[in-house]
């Protein structure tokens, strides 16, 4: 098992990719910004850290995660073969995990006692909490309200772990005001505490400290795959909100050029009506949440509201990394529909029995248009980057599938 | 280079008192009430006003001044109007500074913000959270227009950080009292005059005033700044009176009392 990746010379010490990334953030928190970014180098090259890191990943987590082949699913993507890389299984039910112990594990090192972290749909804050819980750390989750209503199963879950979930009722009441304000907690309170951010976005060092933890993802399933196949694989696909799990499953393969990289952002009711998440293929770049990125923004800068059926992708930026794969061409992104996402979902769990997150089903989605365009002989490497236990609720409502409606849901 | 920054502040220094900075986003509660507001900051005694440019995302704002900016955007407020308000201010004789988030500047087009801002008057913006390690285009922009730039030091920056943006501030440089967000506090926090003790040894020799804000809400507390501090910054104070106040009148008769019980603490001070 891998957890440490090769220097690309990306980002600078500056934290840049390219034009993007850097560190816009208040002065008050450099001091913070530049302790995390020392200790996560120490940790980095650190054997002690290194290996309890790597025993919590197995003996916790459940790493390595599985390499499965969706045989049925593979006749709904134009024959390419599809291989689902199976975060669903790790403990807490996402990718967000890996992360989260990594994070926890530098806030000990640090000497901090409490850990503030933001959550969309939960799945990062249920990780935080539970990482907290294992740790004996405190632990604060903020989420925009309207979210506490939308996975209301996740804010029970991270209060049964010991955390305090604090609903932010200002702005547009999402993901991105509950960035904002554990932002202003950190401001307030650093001397104790780490921000615990769940993706590959924020101020330097956050986007490459995330995109190290998650590298173990790529790491895997790129010997899986060769262990399978006997080769690479022709294309990787991931979901992108923040785009972590796509980071961490693309890393490992961005020195092998013949791999073709695609990030499926979330384009809600299509990137044409303005309702929709998708910051590289909908938005321009800018300034946000202390980083040079894509952003969803007006003519003003002003930040505009995204939408997305999946929580966890409804953010109106993405991280730097992407934004820089994008301009030089590494990396693919397209948006996919709520509904696409939607039918890919369906699809899943009815031919592999398999019910995958909502964020998930984008990749889903947009691993059979890339297979319906590279053929049968393709093999596509799909990043199953959450279960979707959490959006179940969600899901029935969408199909129909609650009350009397169930009968005639049952035909969908 | 000078500005009218410059002229208030050497002004205020000349009479042995420390400067009166008060903030106000443009466009709270709607742009031509804005500018009535500025209008009695300036009576009450206030030398400069920071007009602040209203932002979705404001990252260092409390409570009260996010909920000024969300009035002011959703009055419609974009830069066209917060450069209005920057000439109505400059109109009465204070000094005109903007406070922004980055993003707004950086997409209006850094050279062509602060060409408009200097031409409406401006003297010079308040960038909280644009560090000096990104600001390379934003110095040669407010060179180029003769503004003033102002970075913020904060509790937490080192002695080394505290040279690097002193060095890059022109104008004054905006001390953080305490670590936190604005909004008004019961107490001048302790880190402040320390704070303002390691940035008067930064600035040994350059003579940079040194002006300090977050969480000064009475007069009291005015003067206690005032002790050590070449100027006083005070803003949720102004926009609470404000959300409070039932109609307009009201309001501005209590921003004047509030800018007047300021200007009396800047004088007091022993």
């Amino acid at each position: 098992m891998t957890t440490a990746r090769p220097e690309s010379g990306h980002p600078d010490a500056g934290g840049h990719y390219g034009r993007y990334g850097g560190r816009f953030s208040p002065e008050a928190l450099v001091a913070a910004l530049d302790e995390v970014a020392a200790e996560w180098e120490k940790a980095k090259g650190d054997p002690a850290f290194q290996a309890e890191l790597r025993e919590l990943l197995s003996s916790y987590t459940g790493r390595p995660s599985p390499l499965t082949e969706a045989r049925n699913f593979s006749r709904h993507a134009g024959g390419a073969r599809i291989l689902l890389k199976r975060e669903d299984l790790n403990h807490t039910g996402s990718h967000k995990i890996n992360n989260v112990l990594g994070q926890a594990l530098l806030t000990r090192r640090m000497g901090k006692t409490r850990v503030i972290a933001e959550t969309g749909a939960g799945q990062h804050g249920v990780a935080t909490a539970t990482a907290c819980a294992l740790l004996g750390l405190e632990c604060v989750v903020y989420m925009g309200e309207e979210d506490t209503r939308r996975q209301a199963l996740n804010v029970a879950r991270m209060r049964m772990l010991g955390a305090e979930v604090v609903p932010v009722t200002i702005g547009s009441r999402t993901l991105k005001d509950a960035v904002n304000e554990a932002f202003r907690d950190w401001v307030a309170n650093v001397e104790h505490t780490h921000y615990l951010l769940g993706t590959v976005a924020g101020p330097h060092p956050f986007p490459a400290m995330v995109r190290d933890l998650h590298y173990v993802i790529g790491a895997e399933a790129r010997e899986q795959v060769l262990e399978l196949t006997g080769r690479l694989p022709d294309a990787v696909a991931a979901c992108v909100g923040g785009g972590s799990n796509a980071i961490g499953i693309f890393a490992a393969f961005i020195p092998d050029s013949e791999v073709r990289l695609y990030g499926f952002e979330a384009g809600g009711d299509g990137v044409e009506t303005g309702r929709h998440a998708a910051s590289i293929t909908g938005g321009s770049p800018g300034v946000f949440q202390g980083a040079r990125t894509y952003v969803l923004q007006d003519e003003y800068g002003q930040t505009v509201p995204s939408h997305s059926i999946s929580a966890g992708l409804d953010y109106p930026a993405v991280g730097p990394e992407h934004a820089w794969l994008a301009d030089t061409g590494r990396a693919t992104y397209r948006a996919v529909t709520d509904a696409d996402a939607m039918e890919a979902f369906r699809l899943l769990c009815r031919t592999e029995g398999i019910i995958p997150a909502i964020e998930s089903s984008h990749a889903l989605a947009g691993a059979r248009a890339v297979g319906a365009e590279l053929g049968p002989d393709a093999t596509i490497l799909v990043n199953l980057s959450g279960r979707g236990d959490k959006d179940v609720d969600t899901a029935a409502r969408y199909f129909g599938l609650v009350g009397d409606a169930a009968a005639k849901g049952d035909q969908a | 280079m000078s500005t009218v920054l410059h002229t208030r502040l050497a002004e205020a220094r000349a009479a042995g008192r420390a400067a009166l900075i008060g903030y106000l986003p443009a466009g709270f509660p709607d742009v031509e009430s804005s500018i009535r507001v500025v209008e009695a900051m300036v009576e009450g005694g206030c030398d400069v006003i920071e007009v602040g440019l209203p932002y979705s995302d404001p990252t260092m704002d409390g409570p009260t001044i996010q909920r000024a900016a969300d009035r002011a955007l959703a009055a419609g407020t974009t830069p066209r109007e917060v450069l209005r308000v920057v000439e109505a201010t400059a109109a009465t004789g204070a000094a005109a500074l903007v406070m922004s988030y980055w993003n707004p500047i950086d997409r209006y087009g850094v050279h062509r913000f602060a060409a408009d801002l200097a031409a409406a008057g401006g003297s010079g913006v308040i960038t909280p959270d644009l560090l000096p390690e990104e600001a390379g285009d934003w110095v040669a922009a407010t060179d180029a227009a003769g503004l003033d730039r102002i970075f913020l030091v904060a509790p937490s920056s080192t002695d080394e950080r505290l040279r690097l943006t002193t060095d890059a501030c022109r104008g004054f440089v905006y001390a953080a009292s305490l670590m936190g967000v604005t909004g008004t506090r019961a107490q001048v926090a302790d880190t402040a005059e320390k704070l303002v003790t390691r940035t008067r040894a930064a600035t040994a020799g350059s003579g940079l005033p040194i002006c300090v804000g977050l969480g000064i809400s009475t007069g009291a507390q005015a003067a206690e700044v005032a002790g050590y501090a070449d100027g006083v910054i005070a803003g949720a104070g102004f926009c609470q009176r404000v959300l409070d106040a039932p109609d307009l009148p009201t309001a501005l008769a209590a921003v004047r009392g509030f800018a007047e019980e300021l200007a009396a603490g800047v004088r007091s001070a022993g």
